[in-house]
């Protein structure tokens, strides 16, 4: 398996590699599909930008914005990730081992982010269909301004979850400090335990569909009306 | 009416007249702030409180036509292997799509890259229309990140990320639901029909620390080929432009007052920012201090840029190049009395029409009616605003020659003078007929 060492080579050498493997395979010019990257050392945008199936094992923890804007490759983090890790993903696996600092899954478009540990404030910011899976705990304001795609958090939520939020759809199994403007609790339906088994299982979170809530929105804010002004 | 012969004509008050008073009423009527679309409509200090001194004895001025006077721009080679190359200093500033018609997107391209320069995208993403016409597309990285994706995002020529807007610093976009059709709605991935408000902050970074890594980020994904430009709203020029350019921005956008929106509150618009004359020598005097004025990170200026002298007078004061909206738009057709009948229906008129929020545009271009849209033709769109560019650019020359410059970038603030006081302090040119200003030393 080629591996990439931090410590020897700088960020653009890596990038460059990886960018440039992602595509290869994706065109069926190569099949060297398996990467290891030594010594991350907190080093911001590791694996950034890839367009293809390919898998990337991170050796460490991870800076800012660790798998943005990945497409297809499969990328796991054998430590924590820094603000931001898989920003506007499109499609892909993105795995934590660890635990996910501010803004994990912001704007993701696709694919699934699993975070094991916990995750902290600003969880699944503006997800526009990424589903992302928390084992343990989120921080407060996690979902704002969620326009799709699904959040599950096996612990608990901190304050205003999913404020402002869309279309996107929210599961907890633990507690929520509060709940943001508009989103309200809603009745969890088979289509909804359905859905919850499949992600449980792909992110390997030990829970029942059944011990969760669903959260959504209440779709008051939608058009303006003068007489939810507290509310904006 | 009193028989009274000896009373005074009554007098309406100066600070409730009219219009504040219509304002009340509809406030009180409807419970909803009024929003709209366009710039500052108040009168602020502007280029036209400046005026060029021309040559004289002691500079002479070069022949026009015969004697060239270059307009020539690279934006971004800082960092970027392909900074963008302009012909000419006057670009089209990124008007989203959704507000929008896909036809008027593709308009600004034909007539931006008819006239060698480049377009923006906006709030709402990149259309075909656009990317397809548009030799030089610059794509916005905005808070809201509609339409975001890698792929759109290596197809662009250069980068803009959007901290704030001169209209509405410090706010977001607002589409309302009337102009959030089906095609609008799935490139913004929301319901059709809902009134959408953006974010007015980036998801995912706060601050320039951040910046400088989200940077770092989008340079590491388009593999430091093109340009990063960071667009700021006109509220610290001196502090934006450092803090951008310390975070790695090849260029830097400042916004001033009266640049135009697609729509936000009335009250946003006239009351929140400074003019964009203001704006200017702060930026120009941070890149100065930066070390990297005319020789690293280029100024781009926007707000209520009208013709050549604008152009010129701006370019003197210590900008690179400039940046339209609502003068493109103009050229297109907004606004035009051809269409009266219709302004006159939506209880308005040509010239103030600025209901754009309501899909209604009757000139067919800040809408997404289908109607609507054919009334606006792209071809001869595009061939107009190639016109007005270049007719903008000569008009530019004209004075620089006057000036005894061979290319737009030397004109100078030596070159100005002011009309007013506060266009005197702003511009930090004298006063006309003195060698003051306020703020100078001597006084
Ligand atoms: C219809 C319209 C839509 C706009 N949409 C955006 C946008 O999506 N993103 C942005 O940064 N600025 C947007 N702007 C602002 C312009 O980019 C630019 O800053 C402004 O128009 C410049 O001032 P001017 O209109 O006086 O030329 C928009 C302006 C107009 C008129």
């Amino acid at each position: 398996m080629p591996t990439i060492d931090l410590a020897k080579d700088d960020l653009r050498a890596l990038n460059q590699q990886l960018q440039t493997a992602a595509r290869a395979v994706a065109e069926a010019q190569s099949n060297e599909t398996q990467w290891r990257i030594d010594n991350p050392r907190g080093s911001h945008a590791i694996a950034v930008g890839l367009d293809g199936p390919i898998a990337v094992t991170v050796g460490g923890s991870t800076g800012y914005y660790c798998a943005g804007m990945n497409k297809e490759a499969s990328i796991t983090v054998e430590g924590s990730a820094g603000p931001g890790v898989a920003e506007n993903m499109m499609s892909g696996t993105v795995v934590i081992e660890g635990d996910a600092s501010q803004y994990a899954g912001a704007t993701g478009r696709g694919g699934l982010l699993v975070v094991k540990g916990n995750a902290a404030s600003r969880c699944g910011i503006s997800m526009k269909g990424i589903d992302i899976v928390v084992h343990g705990n989120i921080g407060h304001m996690s979902a704002f301004m969620a326009q799709s795609g699904t959040l599950v958090v096996c612990g608990d939520a901190g304050d205003a979850l999913g404020d402002s939020l869309y279309e996107a759809r929210l599961f907890v199994r633990g507690s929520v400090k509060s709940l943001g403007a508009d989103c309200v609790e809603k009745e969890m339906r088979p289509e909804y335990l359905e859905l919850l088994a499949d992600l449980l299982e792909r992110a390997g979170a030990d829970a029942r569909p059944e011990e969760f809530r669903r959260y959504g929105s209440a779709r008051q804010l939608y058009t303006f009306n003068i007489d939810n002004a507290s509310s904006y | 009416m009193t028989d009274n012969p000896h009373r005074t004509t009554p007098v309406k008050s100066w600070t409730f007249d009219d219009r504040t008073n219509s304002e009340i009423r509809r406030a009180a009527a409807t419970g909803i702030y009024d929003i709209r679309g366009g710039g500052a409509k108040r009168r602020v200090p502007h280029f036209d409180d400046l005026l060029f001194l021309g040559a004289s004895v002691s500079r002479y001025p070069l022949e026009g036509y015969r004697e060239t006077c270059a307009t020539d721009v690279s934006l971004g080679p800082r960092h970027a292997a392909n900074p963008i190359k302009l012909d000419i200093p006057i670009t089209i500033a990124g008007m989203s799509f959704g507000a929008l018609s896909g036809t008027a997107k593709e308009a600004l391209g034909r007539g931006a890259t008819a006239a060698g320069t480049s377009t923006t995208t906006g709030d709402g993403g990149m259309t075909e229309e656009e990317r397809g016409h548009s030799d030089k597309l610059v794509y916005q990285y905005l808070p809201s990140r509609y339409g975001m994706n890698p792929d759109d995002l290596r197809r662009a020529d250069a980068i803009e990320i959007v901290v704030g807007q001169g209209a509405k610093p410090g706010g977001g976009g607002m589409l309302l639901g009337q102009k959030i059709s089906d095609r609008v709605a799935e490139m913004r991935n929301l319901p059709e029909g809902i009134d959408q408000r953006s974010a007015c902050r980036h998801p995912d970074w706060t601050g320039p620390d951040d910046l400088e890594i989200k940077i770092l980020e989008l340079r590491e994904i388009t593999g430091w080929k093109v340009p990063i430009y960071v667009k700021v709203g006109g509220a610290r020029p001196y502090f934006d432009t450092t803090l951008a350019v310390k975070a790695g921005a090849d260029v830097v956008v400042l916004d001033g007052m009266q640049g135009g929106t697609a729509a936000t509150q009335d009250v946003f618009i006239e009351h929140v920012g400074q003019p964009t004359l203001a704006c200017i020598r702060p930026a120009v005097k941070a890149l100065q201090d930066l070390g990297l004025h005319r020789d690293g990170v280029q100024l781009v200026i926007s707000g209520g840029i009208r013709s050549g002298a604008d152009v010129a007078k701006a370019i003197a004061l210590g900008a690179d190049a400039v940046s339209i909206g609502t003068a493109a738009l103009i050229a297109l057709g907004d606004n035009d009395p051809k269409w009266e009948a219709d302004y006159q229906k939506l209880g308005t008129t040509a010239g103030a029409y600025d209901d754009w929020h309501e899909g209604q545009d009757p000139a067919g271009i800040n809408t997404q009616d289908p109607e609507l849209q054919k009334r606006l033709d792209p071809v001869l769109g595009g061939r107009r605003l190639s016109n007005y560019l270049k007719v903008m650019t000569l008009e530019a020359q004209t004075i620089a020659r006057a000036c005894g410059k061979s290319h737009l970038h030397n004109l100078e603030p030596e070159d100005l003078c002011a009309l007013t006081i506060e266009a005197a302090a702003m511009a930090q040119v004298p006063l006309a007929g003195t060698d003051w200003y306020p703020g100078k030393a001597g006084f």
